[in-house]
């Protein structure tokens, strides 16, 4: 049972997301998870303004449920199967988090300093989030796809554009991750 | 069954995005740190699953659920969008920590600061709709 618990390894985790794509290929669709921001900005009437927008969204249904049962999934893991020895990451990291005055883990998958019940009476919290939210929004479409869409799926099929944006993904979140957060924390 | 097999795809999903950890945020700042394998060993198994089904499916001409011939269409050729769109994409990675399979996981657990992040995600993708045309691709 502690197997459920625990931190699944890396081995396991990838080989399982692998086949999920893989299901999705069986059933004669496509791992992408960002392609669904597209087609909940068409069911809110975004299509009435901005023509990118106007397409059959409902074709893409199939996706939405998929992200539905991702929620339901997120729901039971954090609150069934979650332990306190859970996000392990290296001391070397938590020292250098602490230098910048974001808290370690302890078991929590995300950090009070950018997530915590405080960050709604900071209007720099909500800023970093939004802007944060707003590159992934932007630069997932602009590229035409994710982790998902680009990494796995892309990569999976030998494609020369997804190994771009891939290389494009770490150029950004390195200079974030290096550069930037430290600006701003 | 058909809107079912969906639902349980999705729910493993996310089950084994926040299991393996990969909806951290932590995991996500170490793995720019370079100070841990686990995040690059996750998508590289993943990978080396996709690229040998795809192979298998490919030689043996596997048909998908419905009979038909499975067709895996090709990335459109080209390299400005990917590029500048994934460089974009990674600066809001490594901030936030998500990527959108996971601001949707964290979103179903109950994190709702995570809400202004998926605002945002549905604002970039409207701004980009908005300026498509005039955007080098």
């Amino acid at each position: 049972m502690n197997i459920i618990f625990q931190t699944w390894p890396w081995y396991v985790s990838g080989f399982l997301i692998g086949m999920i794509m893989l299901s999705l290929i069986y059933f004669g669709k496509a791992f992408g998870m960002s392609s669904n921001l597209r087609s909940l900005c068409s069911m809110a009437g975004a299509g009435k303004y901005v023509s990118f927008f106007n397409f059959d969204w409902k074709s893409q249904r199939w996706n939405l449920v998929v992200v539905l049962g991702a929620m339901l999934g997120g729901f039971v893991a954090v609150h069934f199967m979650s332990d306190p020895s859970n996000i392990d990451i290296n001391p070397k990291t938590i020292a250098q988090l602490a230098q910048l005055g974001i808290d370690a883990p302890n078991g929590k998958l995300m950090p009070d300093a950018l997530f915590g019940p405080q960050i709604w009476q900071s209007p720099k919290s909500i800023l970093i989030l939004l802007i944060g939210g707003i590159l992934i929004g932007f630069g997932t479409r602009y590229a035409g796809g994710c982790t998902s869409g680009h990494a796995i799926s892309g990569l999976s099929n030998l494609q020369l554009p997804s190994l771009k944006a891939v290389i494009g993904f770490f150029i950004g979140g390195l200079i974030m991750a290096h550069f930037l957060l430290p600006l701003i924390f | 069954m058909n809107v079912l097999k969906y639902l349980l795809v999705g729910f493993v999903f996310g089950i084994v995005l926040t299991k393996s950890e990969a909806v951290s945020w932590y995991r996500i700042y170490e793995m720019f740190q370079f100070q841990s394998f686990h995040m690059y060993g996750i998508i590289a198994v993943a990978i080396a699953t996709g690229v040998i089904g795809i192979q298998i499916i490919k030689r043996n001409n596997i048909k998908d659920i419905k009979g038909q011939p499975i067709e895996i269409e090709d990335k459109e050729k080209g390299s400005t969008r990917y590029w500048i769109g994934g460089i974009f994409f990674g600066l809001g990675w490594a901030l936030v920590g998500s990527c959108p399979g996971p601001i949707f996981i964290l979103l179903g657990a109950g994190f709702w600061s995570v809400l202004i992040v998926f605002f945002g995600a549905l604002l970039g993708t409207f701004i980009y709709g908005l300026f498509k045309n005039k955007l080098p691709h």
